[in-house]
C-alpha cells in the first residue's frame, strides 16, 4: 500500500490551488494521502489543506526558518520525514520544480517529473521534448519515489473534508547560506493566470503597450486573467511572468482566447490543455487556426469592441 | 574566481522532433544538435561575470561522448577558457549528472556552477538542484538576473508570482532562465581560436560515479493532437458560439 506524502504550496496564509491537483493525482496513484505543511506559523494552511477530499492527515510544522520558501531550508526537513512514504509528491511549479530535485537527491533517487497520469502505483506518464513526446516512467522498487504533478494535466480535488492536523517539531539543521530578500508581483488585481477558468492573450498583433489595455479590459470585463505571446513580451508590451508557453506559463483554463497571437509551436505548448481555445487573427494561415476550435480571421482592433458589446 | 558551466549536447530547438513508430525514443538521425539553449545562456552570463572582473577562469564541462566535443568547442568558441569532457557513452539520468559535476567541482572548486534551468529533451529541470543538495551549497534557480558582489550573489528568479531575490553565500549552483542575457554570436576567428585552447578528456570511470536508482524509461508516444475546430464570421457569432457552449 503507498503511503503518499504531499509538500503543500502556499504563501504562508493562503494555500496554493495546486496542493488540491497533487492531491487528485495522489488518488489515482492509490494509497493513504498527507500533506506536510512547512510554515512559520501554518495553522491557518494547514486547515485548508485538512479540507481537501481524500486527504487523510496534515502534518504542520513551525519554525521561524519557514517563513520564506527556500529550497535549501526546506528540502533537509523533507528528507527528515521521508522514511515513512514511499511517494513525495510536489506541484510541477516554480515551487515544486525548485524544492523537489533537492528533497530527491539527497534521498539519493531521480525524480519523476511532470506527471500526467498514473499508469500504476510506480509508473507514470510524463511529457518529453516540449511536449512532442510522451514516455512512460516507471520507478524500480526499493527507491522513494520523489515526483513533481503537472497542474495542466490533473483537476483539484474537492473540498469537503476535515481531516486530523498533527503538529511536528522541525528536526532538520537549516542551512543559513541562502537568504530570501523578496518578491515583486506585476499582474495587479487581476485572477492568477495559472489558476484562472477564462484566459485573455495578446501578442505582437496588438503593437504596443497602449494597444494591450484593449486585452485587459476585455479580461477584466470577462473575470479573466491576460497572458501573452512571448513576441508580445520580448517586445515590451506587458511584463515577463504573463508569458504562455513552453518557456513561460503551462495552463489549462477552461476558455483561452487569443489575440492576434500567430500560434508558435513553443506557445502552443502552452495551451494545448485548454478547454476550448479561441484565436482572432488577421493573417487566415497562421498556424494558430489549426489548433484552435473556434477561429475568427480579422482585424481585432474592430473585433474586440464588438465581443465586448455583444456579451 | 572559477565558474564551471554544464552544457549538453541536445536536439536544436529548431528541429521537430516526432515520435519513432515503434514507440523506441525519438527520430533524431542526421539532426542538427546544439548546446543546450538555456545552457548557452549559462555560459554567457559566466563569460559576462568574467568581462566584469568578478570571475578570473570560465570552464565549460559536458558529459557523452565524443561527439558532443563539437559543442565543448563552440562553448570555447564564445569564450570559455578550457573545456571538459567527463566520457561515456551511457545516457547518464539527472542524478548521475549532478554527481559528475560535483566530482569536477570537487577537483576544481569552483565560486560558481552555472547550468540551464532545464534540457530541451529530456525537460527534467533537476540537475542543478541536484548538485547543489549534494555539494550542500546554495541554489538559485531560474535566473533573471545574478550580480556577484565579494563572497555572495544576489539572482532575481522569475517564480510563477512574479520575481523574487535571493542572496546567496558562494560557492553557489545558479540555473539559468530564457531572459537572464542574450547569448554571443560566434566569429569565425574565434572558432580558429577554439581548436588551441584545452581540451580536457576524463573517463566518466575515473570520477567513481555511481549510476544507480534510474528511472525505467519504457515508452514513447506522440502527443495526443486536437480535434481541428470550426470558423466564424463574425465577433457576434463567435458570442453566440460561445454561449451556446456555455463558456459565457
Amino acid at each position: 500500500m503507498s503511503k503518499i506524502l504531499i509538500i503543500a504550496e502556499h504563501n504562508g496564509t493562503e494555500l496554493n490551488n495546486a496542493t488540491a491537483k497533487c492531491v487528485s493525482c495522489a488518488a489515482a496513484t492509490e494509497g493513504s494521502i498527507h500533506i506536510l505543511v512547512l510554515a512559520a506559523d501554518g495553522a491557518a494552511v494547514a486547515a485548508q489543506a485538512a479540507g481537501i477530499a481524500g486527504v487523510e492527515e496534515v502534518i504542520s510544522i513551525n519554525h521561524a526558518n519557514f517563513a520564506q520558501v527556500l529550497a535549501a531550508t526546506q528540502a533537509p526537513e523533507i528528507a527528515a520525514i521521508a522514511a515513512d512514504y514511499s511517494h513525495i509528491y510536489g506541484p510541477s511549479s516554480t515551487f515544486g520544480r525548485d524544492l523537489m530535485p533537492r528533497v530527491a537527491a539527497l534521498l539519493g533517487v531521480n525524480q519523476v517529473a511532470d506527471i500526467m497520469s498514473v499508469k500504476g502505483p510506480r509508473s507514470f506518464q510524463r511529457p518529453v521534448y516540449a511536449g512532442n513526446a510522451i514516455i512512460d516512467v516507471s520507478v524500480p522498487e526499493g527507491m522513494t519515489i520523489v515526483a513533481t504533478i503537472r497542474m495542466a494535466s490533473w483537476a483539484a480535488a474537492e473540498g469537503g473534508n476535515s481531516a486530523a492536523v498533527s503538529k511536528r517539531e522541525a528536526s532538520a539543521e537549516t542551512p543559513t547560506h541562502s537568504r530570501y530578500i523578496g518578491l515583486k508581483t506585476e499582474g495587479g488585481d487581476l485572477p492568477d493566470l495559472q489558476s484562472a477558468n477564462r484566459v485573455i492573450a495578446g501578442g505582437r498583433g496588438l503593437g504596443s503597450e497602449e494597444n494591450f489595455q484593449l486585452i485587459y479590459q476585455l479580461a477584466s470585463k470577462l473575470g479573466a486573467g491576460v497572458g501573452a505571446s512571448r513576441a508580445a513580451v520580448d517586445a515590451g508590451y506587458v511584463p515577463n511572468d504573463m508569458q504562455v508557453g513552453q518557456t513561460g506559463k503551462i495552463i489549462s483554463p477552461d476558455l483561452y482566447m487569443a489575440f492576434g497571437i500567430s500560434g508558435a509551436i513553443q506557445h502552443v505548448t502552452g495551451i494545448k490543455d485548454a478547454g476550448t481555445i479561441v484565436a482572432i487573427n488577421k493573417d487566415a494561415e497562421a498556424p494558430i487556426f489549426e489548433v484552435a476550435d473556434i477561429g475568427l480571421v480579422g482585424d481585432l482592433f474592430s473585433i474586440i469592441p464588438e465581443i465586448e458589446a455583444a456579451i | 574566481m572559477k565558474i564551471l558551466v554544464g552544457i549538453k549536447r541536445v536536439v536544436d530547438y529548431n528541429v521537430r522532433v516526432r515520435v519513432k513508430p515503434d514507440g523506441s525514443g525519438v527520430d533524431l538521425d542526421g539532426a542538427k544538435m546544439s548546446i543546450n539553449p538555456f545552457d548557452e545562456i549559462a555560459l554567457e552570463e559566466a563569460l559576462r561575470l568574467r568581462e566584469a572582473g568578478k570571475a578570473a577562469e570560465v570552464i565549460v564541462v559536458s558529459i557523452g561522448p565524443n561527439a558532443c566535443q563539437q559543442q565543448l568547442r563552440t562553448g570555447l568558441a564564445m569564450g570559455a577558457d578550457r573545456a571538459i569532457q567527463v566520457d561515456t557513452e551511457e545516457r547518464l539520468q539527472p542524478l548521475a549528472v549532478a554527481r559528475t559535476f560535483l566530482a569536477i567541482a570537487e577537483k576544481e572548486q569552483p565560486g560558481l556552477f552555472i547550468v540551464g534551468k532545464q534540457a530541451i529533451d529530456d525537460d527534467n529541470s533537476q540537475t542543478g538542484q541536484m548538485l547543489a543538495a549534494l555539494w550542500n551549497r546554495p541554489q538559485a534557480t531560474f535566473a533573471s538576473e545574478v550580480q556577484v558582489e565579494g563572497d555572495t550573489a544576489t539572482v532575481t528568479r522569475e517564480v510563477d508570482a512574479g520575481l523574487e531575490t535571493i542572496e546567496i553565500d558562494l560557492p553557489a549552483v545558479i540555473t539559468t532562465d530564457l531572459r537572464l542575457n542574450e547569448p554571443r554570436f560566434v566569429k569565425l576567428p574565434d572558432i580558429m581560436k577554439a581548436k588551441r585552447k584545452p581540451l580536457e578528456v576524463i573517463p566518466l570511470s575515473d570520477l567513481g560515479v555511481a549510476n544507480d536508482n534510474t528511472l525505467e524509461i519504457e515508452h514513447f508516444a506522440p502527443p495526443a493532437t486536437r480535434e481541428k475546430g470550426i470558423m466564424v464570421d463574425s465577433a457576434e457569432a463567435l458570442v453566440t458560439e460561445l454561449k451556446n457552449r456555455g463558456l459565457l
